[in-house]
Protein backbone atom coordinates (compact mmCIF):
# COMPACT_ATOMS: atom_id res chain seq x y z
CA UNK A 1 0.00 0.00 0.00
CA UNK A 2 1.90 3.58 -1.35
CA UNK A 3 -0.68 5.62 0.09
CA UNK A 4 -0.08 4.43 3.94
CA UNK A 5 3.89 4.64 3.57
CA UNK A 6 3.09 8.56 2.31
CA UNK A 7 1.16 9.51 5.01
CA UNK A 8 3.60 7.74 7.66
CA UNK A 9 5.82 9.86 5.86
CA UNK A 10 4.25 12.91 5.99
CA UNK A 11 3.40 12.68 9.53
CA UNK A 12 6.52 11.98 10.74
CA UNK A 13 7.65 15.27 8.79
CA UNK A 14 5.25 17.17 10.86
CA UNK A 15 6.65 15.68 13.45
CA UNK A 16 10.64 16.05 13.28
CA UNK A 17 10.07 20.05 11.88
CA UNK A 18 8.03 20.55 14.77
CA UNK A 19 10.82 18.84 16.84
CA UNK A 20 13.51 20.68 15.49
CA UNK A 21 11.67 24.37 15.94
CA UNK A 22 10.60 23.57 19.87
CA UNK A 23 14.57 22.82 20.33
CA UNK A 24 15.62 25.69 18.81
CA UNK A 25 17.91 23.62 16.26
CA UNK A 26 16.69 25.34 13.40
CA UNK A 27 15.17 28.54 12.81
CA UNK A 28 12.91 27.95 9.83
CA UNK A 29 12.07 25.09 8.06
CA UNK A 30 11.33 24.70 4.01
CA UNK A 31 8.76 22.21 3.10
CA UNK A 32 5.73 21.47 0.49
CA UNK A 33 2.49 22.74 1.43
CA UNK A 34 -1.11 21.97 -0.54
CA UNK A 35 -1.55 23.85 -3.64
CA UNK A 36 -4.15 26.30 -4.34
CA UNK A 37 -5.70 23.99 -7.11
CA UNK A 38 -5.02 19.94 -7.08
CA UNK A 39 -2.34 17.80 -8.12
CA UNK A 40 -0.48 21.24 -7.12
CA UNK A 41 1.75 21.42 -4.15
CA UNK A 42 3.68 24.89 -3.07
CA UNK A 43 6.85 25.80 -0.85
CA UNK A 44 6.06 26.56 2.61
CA UNK A 45 8.51 28.32 5.31
CA UNK A 46 7.61 27.87 8.99
CA UNK A 47 9.51 29.43 11.75
CA UNK A 48 7.02 28.68 14.22
CA UNK A 49 6.09 24.94 15.30
CA UNK A 50 2.50 25.41 15.78
CA UNK A 51 2.10 25.75 11.94
CA UNK A 52 3.72 22.73 11.01
CA UNK A 53 0.82 21.04 10.29
CA UNK A 54 0.76 23.19 7.07
CA UNK A 55 3.33 20.21 5.73
CA UNK A 56 2.45 17.71 2.82
CA UNK A 57 4.38 15.18 1.07
CA UNK A 58 2.46 13.61 -1.64
CA UNK A 59 2.96 12.78 -5.62
CA UNK A 60 2.18 16.00 -6.61
CA UNK A 61 5.54 17.58 -4.61
CA UNK A 62 7.45 18.73 -7.32
CA UNK A 63 9.08 21.65 -6.81
CA UNK A 64 12.77 21.76 -5.81
CA UNK A 65 13.19 23.16 -2.67
CA UNK A 66 16.89 24.12 -2.89
CA UNK A 67 16.07 26.99 -5.57
CA UNK A 68 14.56 28.92 -1.44
CA UNK A 69 18.14 28.77 0.00
CA UNK A 70 19.94 32.40 -0.30
CA UNK A 71 23.72 32.82 -0.39
CA UNK A 72 23.65 35.07 2.20
CA UNK A 73 21.58 34.10 4.44
CA UNK A 74 22.67 33.48 8.22
CA UNK A 75 19.57 31.48 9.60
CA UNK A 76 19.74 27.98 10.28
CA UNK A 77 17.15 25.93 7.72
CA UNK A 78 15.82 22.84 8.11
CA UNK A 79 14.98 21.89 4.59
CA UNK A 80 12.47 18.68 3.76
CA UNK A 81 14.65 16.64 0.96
CA UNK A 82 13.64 14.24 -1.22
CA UNK A 83 16.94 12.45 -3.63
CA UNK A 84 17.18 15.76 -5.96
CA UNK A 85 17.03 18.71 -3.59
CA UNK A 86 19.89 16.79 -2.34
CA UNK A 87 21.70 16.98 -4.88
CA UNK A 88 20.48 20.40 -5.95
CA UNK A 89 21.95 21.07 -2.33
CA UNK A 90 25.51 19.18 -2.27
CA UNK A 91 26.02 21.08 -6.18
CA UNK A 92 25.46 24.33 -4.58
CA UNK A 93 27.60 23.54 -1.53
CA UNK A 94 30.70 22.44 -4.58
CA UNK A 95 30.00 25.73 -6.19
CA UNK A 96 30.44 27.61 -2.89
CA UNK A 97 26.73 29.53 -2.68
CA UNK A 98 26.05 27.30 0.53
CA UNK A 99 27.39 27.25 3.87
CA UNK A 100 26.54 23.32 4.89
CA UNK A 101 27.00 24.23 8.71
CA UNK A 102 23.77 26.31 8.01
CA UNK A 103 22.00 23.68 6.66
CA UNK A 104 20.02 20.80 8.08
CA UNK A 105 18.81 18.39 5.53
CA UNK A 106 16.05 16.05 6.28
CA UNK A 107 16.20 13.47 3.95
CA UNK A 108 12.73 11.45 2.71
CA UNK A 109 12.60 8.98 0.30
CA UNK A 110 10.53 9.47 -3.13
CA UNK A 111 9.01 7.36 -5.33
CA UNK A 112 8.72 9.86 -7.88
CA UNK A 113 6.57 12.93 -8.60
CA UNK A 114 3.63 13.37 -11.32
CA UNK A 115 3.99 15.42 -14.13
CA UNK A 116 0.85 17.72 -14.22
CA UNK A 117 1.25 18.35 -17.82
CA UNK A 118 0.60 14.69 -18.86
CA UNK A 119 -2.66 15.16 -16.90
CA UNK A 120 -3.18 17.88 -18.63
CA UNK A 121 -2.87 16.87 -22.11
CA UNK A 122 -4.89 13.49 -21.64
CA UNK A 123 -8.28 15.97 -19.85
CA UNK A 124 -7.72 18.44 -22.21
CA UNK A 125 -8.78 22.24 -21.42
CA UNK A 126 -11.48 20.99 -18.84
CA UNK A 127 -10.97 21.94 -15.01
CA UNK A 128 -9.79 19.48 -12.35
CA UNK A 129 -11.99 19.92 -9.02
CA UNK A 130 -11.04 17.06 -6.89
CA UNK A 131 -8.50 14.48 -7.21
CA UNK A 132 -7.42 11.69 -5.19
CA UNK A 133 -4.18 9.47 -5.48
CA UNK A 134 -5.32 5.69 -4.17
CA UNK A 135 -3.89 2.32 -4.76
CA UNK A 136 -1.48 3.46 -7.81
CA UNK A 137 -4.74 5.41 -9.05
CA UNK A 138 -5.53 9.11 -9.87
CA UNK A 139 -8.66 9.72 -9.33
CA UNK A 140 -10.18 12.71 -10.75
CA UNK A 141 -13.16 14.87 -10.87
CA UNK A 142 -13.99 17.85 -12.77
CA UNK A 143 -17.28 19.14 -13.81
CA UNK A 144 -18.79 16.81 -15.96
CA UNK A 145 -15.95 14.25 -15.86
CA UNK A 146 -14.83 11.91 -13.90
CA UNK A 147 -11.79 10.06 -15.09
CA UNK A 148 -9.28 7.22 -13.25
CA UNK A 149 -5.75 6.92 -14.94
CA UNK A 150 -3.22 4.64 -13.93
CA UNK A 151 -0.66 6.26 -11.60
CA UNK A 152 2.60 4.76 -12.97
CA UNK A 153 2.07 6.05 -16.13
CA UNK A 154 2.04 9.74 -14.96
CA UNK A 155 5.37 10.00 -13.63
CA UNK A 156 7.73 12.05 -14.14
CA UNK A 157 10.38 10.92 -16.88
CA UNK A 158 13.17 11.61 -15.19
CA UNK A 159 11.38 9.96 -11.85
CA UNK A 160 11.18 7.18 -13.60
CA UNK A 161 15.50 7.02 -14.59
CA UNK A 162 16.54 8.54 -11.10
CA UNK A 163 19.03 6.81 -9.00
CA UNK A 164 18.67 8.73 -6.28
CA UNK A 165 15.48 8.40 -4.24
CA UNK A 166 16.75 9.55 -0.90
CA UNK A 167 19.84 12.67 -0.30
CA UNK A 168 23.39 11.71 -0.74
CA UNK A 169 24.03 13.92 2.26
CA UNK A 170 21.99 13.98 5.18
CA UNK A 171 21.62 14.95 8.95
CA UNK A 172 17.84 13.59 9.71
CA UNK A 173 16.30 10.55 7.52
CA UNK A 174 12.93 10.21 7.61
CA UNK A 175 11.76 6.09 6.46
CA UNK A 176 13.68 3.53 4.16
CA UNK A 177 17.03 4.26 4.90
CA UNK A 178 19.01 1.96 2.17
CA UNK A 179 16.93 2.25 -1.14
CA UNK A 180 18.17 -0.75 -3.35
CA UNK A 181 21.00 -0.10 -5.57
CA UNK A 182 19.59 0.65 -8.72
CA UNK A 183 20.37 -1.19 -12.30
CA UNK A 184 23.10 0.60 -14.14
CA UNK A 185 22.04 4.28 -16.59
CA UNK A 186 22.05 3.13 -20.30
CA UNK A 187 20.06 6.17 -21.60
CA UNK A 188 17.48 3.99 -23.27
CA UNK A 189 15.06 6.68 -23.78
CA UNK A 190 17.14 9.13 -26.22
CA UNK A 191 17.88 6.27 -28.25
CA UNK A 192 14.63 7.29 -30.45
CA UNK A 193 15.80 11.42 -30.83
CA UNK A 194 19.10 10.51 -31.02
CA UNK A 195 18.57 7.95 -34.00
CA UNK A 196 16.49 10.31 -36.36
CA UNK A 197 18.39 12.54 -38.61
CA UNK A 198 19.32 15.85 -38.47
CA UNK A 199 16.29 17.46 -40.03
CA UNK A 200 13.88 15.27 -38.04
CA UNK A 201 15.35 15.83 -34.75
CA UNK A 202 15.31 19.92 -35.64
CA UNK A 203 11.51 19.76 -36.97
CA UNK A 204 10.64 17.98 -33.61
CA UNK A 205 12.34 20.98 -31.23
CA UNK A 206 10.95 23.33 -33.45
CA UNK A 207 7.42 22.18 -32.82
CA UNK A 208 8.28 21.46 -29.30
CA UNK A 209 9.48 24.83 -28.52
CA UNK A 210 7.13 27.05 -31.11
CA UNK A 211 4.99 26.56 -28.34
CA UNK A 212 6.93 28.52 -25.66
CA UNK A 213 5.58 31.77 -24.65
CA UNK A 214 8.65 33.01 -22.59
CA UNK A 215 7.60 33.07 -19.27
CA UNK A 216 11.04 32.25 -18.07
CA UNK A 217 9.15 30.10 -15.37
CA UNK A 218 11.97 27.23 -16.18
CA UNK A 219 14.23 29.72 -15.39
CA UNK A 220 12.48 30.54 -12.32
CA UNK A 221 12.15 27.16 -10.58
CA UNK A 222 15.74 25.78 -11.81
CA UNK A 223 17.61 25.59 -8.19
CA UNK A 224 21.06 25.56 -10.21
CA UNK A 225 19.76 29.09 -11.78
CA UNK A 226 21.27 31.25 -9.01
CA UNK A 227 22.95 34.23 -11.62
CA UNK A 228 22.22 37.95 -10.12
CA UNK A 229 22.01 38.70 -14.00
CA UNK A 230 20.72 36.40 -16.11
CA UNK A 231 21.75 36.19 -20.06
CA UNK A 232 17.76 37.17 -20.83
CA UNK A 233 17.90 40.14 -18.56
CA UNK A 234 21.04 41.18 -20.03
CA UNK A 235 21.10 44.43 -22.36
CA UNK A 236 24.35 45.52 -22.60
CA UNK A 237 25.01 43.90 -25.04
CA UNK A 238 21.17 42.24 -25.74
CA UNK A 239 22.07 38.93 -26.65
CA UNK A 240 19.20 37.55 -28.78
CA UNK A 241 15.58 38.85 -29.28
CA UNK A 242 13.42 39.02 -26.95
CA UNK A 243 10.41 37.29 -29.09
CA UNK A 244 8.88 34.46 -29.17
CA UNK A 245 9.93 33.63 -32.68
CA UNK A 246 11.16 29.88 -33.10
CA UNK A 247 14.53 31.35 -34.06
CA UNK A 248 14.44 33.38 -30.49
CA UNK A 249 12.94 30.18 -28.39
CA UNK A 250 15.65 27.67 -29.80
CA UNK A 251 18.45 29.81 -28.51
CA UNK A 252 17.17 30.55 -25.00
CA UNK A 253 16.19 27.02 -24.75
CA UNK A 254 20.09 26.24 -26.12
CA UNK A 255 21.90 28.07 -23.88
CA UNK A 256 19.53 27.70 -21.04
CA UNK A 257 20.53 24.21 -21.36
CA UNK A 258 24.11 24.79 -21.84
CA UNK A 259 24.42 26.85 -18.73
CA UNK A 260 23.18 24.13 -16.88
CA UNK A 261 25.44 21.70 -18.32
CA UNK A 262 27.02 19.59 -15.33
CA UNK A 263 25.17 21.31 -12.98
CA UNK A 264 21.89 19.77 -13.68
CA UNK A 265 20.58 17.63 -11.25
CA UNK A 266 17.84 15.87 -13.65
CA UNK A 267 14.89 17.26 -10.92
CA UNK A 268 12.72 17.45 -14.07
CA UNK A 269 10.94 20.80 -12.06
CA UNK A 270 11.68 22.68 -15.31
CA UNK A 271 9.30 20.73 -17.23
CA UNK A 272 6.54 20.19 -14.35
CA UNK A 273 6.29 23.86 -13.78
CA UNK A 274 5.71 24.66 -17.72
CA UNK A 275 2.52 25.70 -18.28
CA UNK A 276 2.63 24.90 -21.90
CA UNK A 277 3.73 21.08 -21.05
CA UNK A 278 7.12 21.46 -23.43
CA UNK A 279 8.93 18.74 -21.89
CA UNK A 280 12.44 19.83 -21.67
CA UNK A 281 13.15 16.37 -19.78
CA UNK A 282 14.66 15.40 -23.01
CA UNK A 283 17.69 18.17 -23.15
CA UNK A 284 17.75 17.39 -18.97
CA UNK A 285 18.47 13.65 -20.09
CA UNK A 286 20.66 14.30 -22.65
CA UNK A 287 22.73 16.88 -20.95
CA UNK A 288 23.34 14.34 -18.37
CA UNK A 289 24.34 11.66 -20.56
CA UNK A 290 27.04 14.08 -22.26
CA UNK A 291 28.66 14.52 -18.70
CA UNK A 292 28.55 11.09 -17.25
CA UNK A 293 30.35 9.79 -20.91
CA UNK A 294 32.52 12.64 -21.73
CA UNK A 295 33.71 13.18 -18.05
CA UNK A 296 32.19 10.44 -16.06
CA UNK A 297 30.40 12.82 -13.63
CA UNK A 298 27.58 13.22 -11.80
CA UNK A 299 26.51 16.52 -10.25
CA UNK A 300 25.47 16.71 -6.64
CA UNK A 301 26.87 13.57 -5.35
CA UNK A 302 30.35 14.31 -4.27
CA UNK A 303 31.39 17.12 -2.20
CA UNK A 304 34.85 17.06 -2.96
CA UNK A 305 34.46 16.51 -7.10
CA UNK A 306 34.88 19.43 -8.69
CA UNK A 307 32.39 20.58 -11.67
CA UNK A 308 33.18 20.04 -15.01
CA UNK A 309 32.70 23.01 -16.62
CA UNK A 310 35.42 24.58 -13.85
CA UNK A 311 38.25 22.23 -14.44
CA UNK A 312 40.32 20.55 -17.14
CA UNK A 313 42.44 17.74 -18.10
CA UNK A 314 45.40 17.44 -20.84
CA UNK A 315 43.49 14.12 -22.34
CA UNK A 316 40.25 15.35 -22.15
CA UNK A 317 38.75 13.77 -25.41
CA UNK A 318 38.82 15.56 -28.70
CA UNK A 319 37.64 13.33 -31.27
CA UNK A 320 35.16 15.97 -32.87
CA UNK A 321 38.19 18.20 -34.04
CA UNK A 322 38.60 18.25 -37.75
CA UNK A 323 42.10 17.14 -38.89
CA UNK A 324 43.65 17.67 -42.58
CA UNK A 325 43.57 15.10 -44.53
CA UNK B 1 13.67 33.19 -62.96
CA UNK B 2 13.78 30.37 -65.49
CA UNK B 3 14.67 26.96 -64.45
CA UNK B 4 18.38 27.68 -65.98
CA UNK B 5 19.17 30.43 -63.90
CA UNK B 6 17.76 28.46 -60.63
CA UNK B 7 20.68 26.20 -61.25
CA UNK B 8 22.94 28.34 -62.15
CA UNK B 9 22.42 29.94 -58.88
CA UNK B 10 22.67 26.88 -56.79
CA UNK B 11 25.78 25.92 -58.79
CA UNK B 12 27.23 29.30 -57.52
CA UNK B 13 26.18 28.77 -54.07
CA UNK B 14 29.37 29.86 -51.89
CA UNK B 15 28.99 29.23 -48.08
CA UNK B 16 29.77 32.24 -45.89
CA UNK B 17 31.63 30.73 -42.80
CA UNK B 18 32.31 32.86 -39.80
CA UNK B 19 35.69 31.77 -38.20
CA UNK B 20 36.88 32.79 -34.82
CA UNK B 21 40.63 32.79 -34.19
CA UNK B 22 42.88 33.18 -31.29
CA UNK B 23 45.11 36.01 -31.41
CA UNK B 24 48.33 34.00 -30.34
CA UNK B 25 48.31 30.73 -32.83
CA UNK B 26 45.76 30.40 -35.22
CA UNK B 27 45.46 33.99 -36.18
CA UNK B 28 48.97 34.08 -36.61
CA UNK B 29 48.55 30.67 -38.71
CA UNK B 30 46.32 32.62 -41.13
CA UNK B 31 49.08 35.86 -41.35
CA UNK B 32 51.43 33.09 -41.73
CA UNK B 33 49.61 31.29 -44.63
CA UNK B 34 48.87 34.83 -46.22
CA UNK B 35 52.40 36.14 -46.54
CA UNK B 36 53.21 32.83 -47.72
CA UNK B 37 50.91 33.11 -50.62
CA UNK B 38 49.18 29.73 -49.68
CA UNK B 39 45.76 29.61 -51.49
CA UNK B 40 42.67 28.78 -49.81
CA UNK B 41 39.13 29.20 -50.48
CA UNK B 42 37.63 33.28 -50.06
CA UNK B 43 34.31 31.47 -47.74
CA UNK B 44 35.53 32.49 -43.86
CA UNK B 45 35.44 35.60 -42.74
CA UNK B 46 37.58 35.82 -39.47
CA UNK B 47 36.94 37.62 -35.62
CA UNK B 48 39.89 37.88 -33.70
CA UNK B 49 39.60 36.67 -30.33
CA UNK B 50 42.35 36.65 -27.46
CA UNK B 51 41.59 33.02 -26.84
CA UNK B 52 39.64 30.12 -27.57
CA UNK B 53 38.59 30.24 -23.75
CA UNK B 54 37.23 33.93 -24.74
CA UNK B 55 34.71 32.56 -27.13
CA UNK B 56 31.06 32.49 -25.48
CA UNK B 57 28.78 29.48 -26.80
CA UNK B 58 26.59 32.84 -27.42
CA UNK B 59 28.61 33.70 -30.50
CA UNK B 60 28.75 30.43 -32.26
CA UNK B 61 25.05 29.74 -31.80
CA UNK B 62 23.76 33.27 -32.62
CA UNK B 63 26.25 33.25 -35.92
CA UNK B 64 23.34 29.90 -37.13
CA UNK B 65 20.53 32.20 -36.05
CA UNK B 66 22.03 35.05 -37.91
CA UNK B 67 22.36 32.52 -40.87
CA UNK B 68 26.34 31.76 -40.74
CA UNK B 69 26.14 28.63 -43.14
CA UNK B 70 29.38 27.41 -40.70
CA UNK B 71 31.60 28.24 -38.08
CA UNK B 72 35.65 27.21 -37.67
CA UNK B 73 37.14 27.73 -34.17
CA UNK B 74 40.65 27.54 -34.09
CA UNK B 75 42.91 28.06 -31.36
CA UNK B 76 46.07 26.74 -30.06
CA UNK B 77 47.32 23.13 -29.44
CA UNK B 78 46.94 21.69 -26.19
CA UNK B 79 49.73 22.43 -23.99
CA UNK B 80 50.55 25.83 -26.04
CA UNK B 81 48.12 28.23 -24.68
CA UNK B 82 49.15 32.01 -24.02
CA UNK B 83 46.87 32.18 -21.25
CA UNK B 84 48.24 28.55 -19.71
CA UNK B 85 44.77 26.35 -19.79
CA UNK B 86 42.42 28.66 -21.60
CA UNK B 87 41.96 26.28 -24.66
CA UNK B 88 41.81 23.24 -22.22
CA UNK B 89 38.46 25.41 -20.75
CA UNK B 90 37.05 25.95 -24.15
CA UNK B 91 37.41 21.93 -25.35
CA UNK B 92 35.35 21.08 -22.35
CA UNK B 93 33.05 23.70 -23.66
CA UNK B 94 33.05 22.86 -27.44
CA UNK B 95 32.21 18.45 -26.97
CA UNK B 96 29.38 19.92 -24.66
CA UNK B 97 28.01 22.25 -26.57
CA UNK B 98 28.64 20.68 -30.20
CA UNK B 99 26.96 17.32 -28.31
CA UNK B 100 24.17 19.50 -27.78
CA UNK B 101 23.63 20.74 -30.84
CA UNK B 102 24.00 17.47 -32.78
CA UNK B 103 21.20 16.29 -30.47
CA UNK B 104 19.28 19.83 -31.00
CA UNK B 105 19.38 18.82 -35.25
CA UNK B 106 22.16 21.11 -36.18
CA UNK B 107 24.17 19.24 -38.57
CA UNK B 108 27.92 18.19 -37.06
CA UNK B 109 29.17 19.67 -40.71
CA UNK B 110 28.69 22.99 -39.90
CA UNK B 111 30.53 23.31 -36.42
CA UNK B 112 34.09 22.50 -36.92
CA UNK B 113 36.61 22.80 -34.28
CA UNK B 114 40.43 22.82 -34.70
CA UNK B 115 44.06 23.56 -33.38
CA UNK B 116 46.66 25.55 -35.55
CA UNK B 117 49.72 26.48 -33.93
CA UNK B 118 51.29 29.91 -35.72
CA UNK B 119 53.48 28.03 -37.75
CA UNK B 120 51.37 26.40 -39.68
CA UNK B 121 50.29 28.26 -42.35
CA UNK B 122 50.07 24.86 -44.68
CA UNK B 123 47.44 23.44 -42.14
CA UNK B 124 45.95 26.51 -41.89
CA UNK B 125 44.80 26.40 -45.72
CA UNK B 126 44.39 22.76 -45.55
CA UNK B 127 41.71 23.18 -42.28
CA UNK B 128 39.99 26.06 -44.49
CA UNK B 129 39.68 23.88 -47.18
CA UNK B 130 37.82 20.97 -45.11
CA UNK B 131 35.93 22.85 -43.80
CA UNK B 132 34.57 24.79 -46.89
CA UNK B 133 34.11 20.83 -47.97
CA UNK B 134 32.20 20.01 -44.80
CA UNK B 135 29.94 22.92 -45.16
CA UNK B 136 29.31 22.56 -48.61
CA UNK B 137 28.45 19.07 -48.21
CA UNK B 138 25.44 20.23 -46.30
CA UNK B 139 23.82 23.35 -47.80
CA UNK B 140 23.01 26.50 -47.28
CA UNK B 141 21.58 27.22 -43.50
CA UNK B 142 18.02 27.11 -43.14
CA UNK B 143 17.51 26.27 -39.10
CA UNK B 144 15.64 29.41 -38.85
CA UNK B 145 13.55 31.29 -40.91
CA UNK B 146 13.32 34.84 -39.09
CA UNK B 147 14.72 37.41 -41.39
CA UNK B 148 16.97 39.92 -39.48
Amino acid sequence: MVINIIDDIEKSIRETAKKLLEEKKVDLIIGYTKGSIPLRSGPCFITDASQTDMLVWNQSCDLNLAKYLAKNDNRKIGIISKGCVGRAIVHLIVEKQLNKENITIIGIPCEGVLNRAKIMVEIGDKEIIEANIEDNKIIIKGKDFNKTLPLQDYINQLCITCHYKIPPIFDIIIGNKKPEKPPKDDFKDLNEIESKSSNDKIEYFKKELNRCIRCYACREACPMCYCSLCFIDQNKPVWFGKTADISDNFIFHMIRAFHVAGRCVSCGTCSSVCPIGIDLNFITRKLEKIVKERFDFESGINLAAPPPMGTHKFDDKQEFMIEED
Amino acid sequence: MTDKSKEKSTEEWKPKIIAFLCNWCSYAGADLAGVSRIQYPPNIRVVRVPCTGRINPFFIIKSLAYGWDGILVSGCHPGDCHYISGNYIARRRFAILRDLMIFLGIEPERLNFTWVSAAEGERFAKIVRKTVENVKSVGPNKIFNKKW
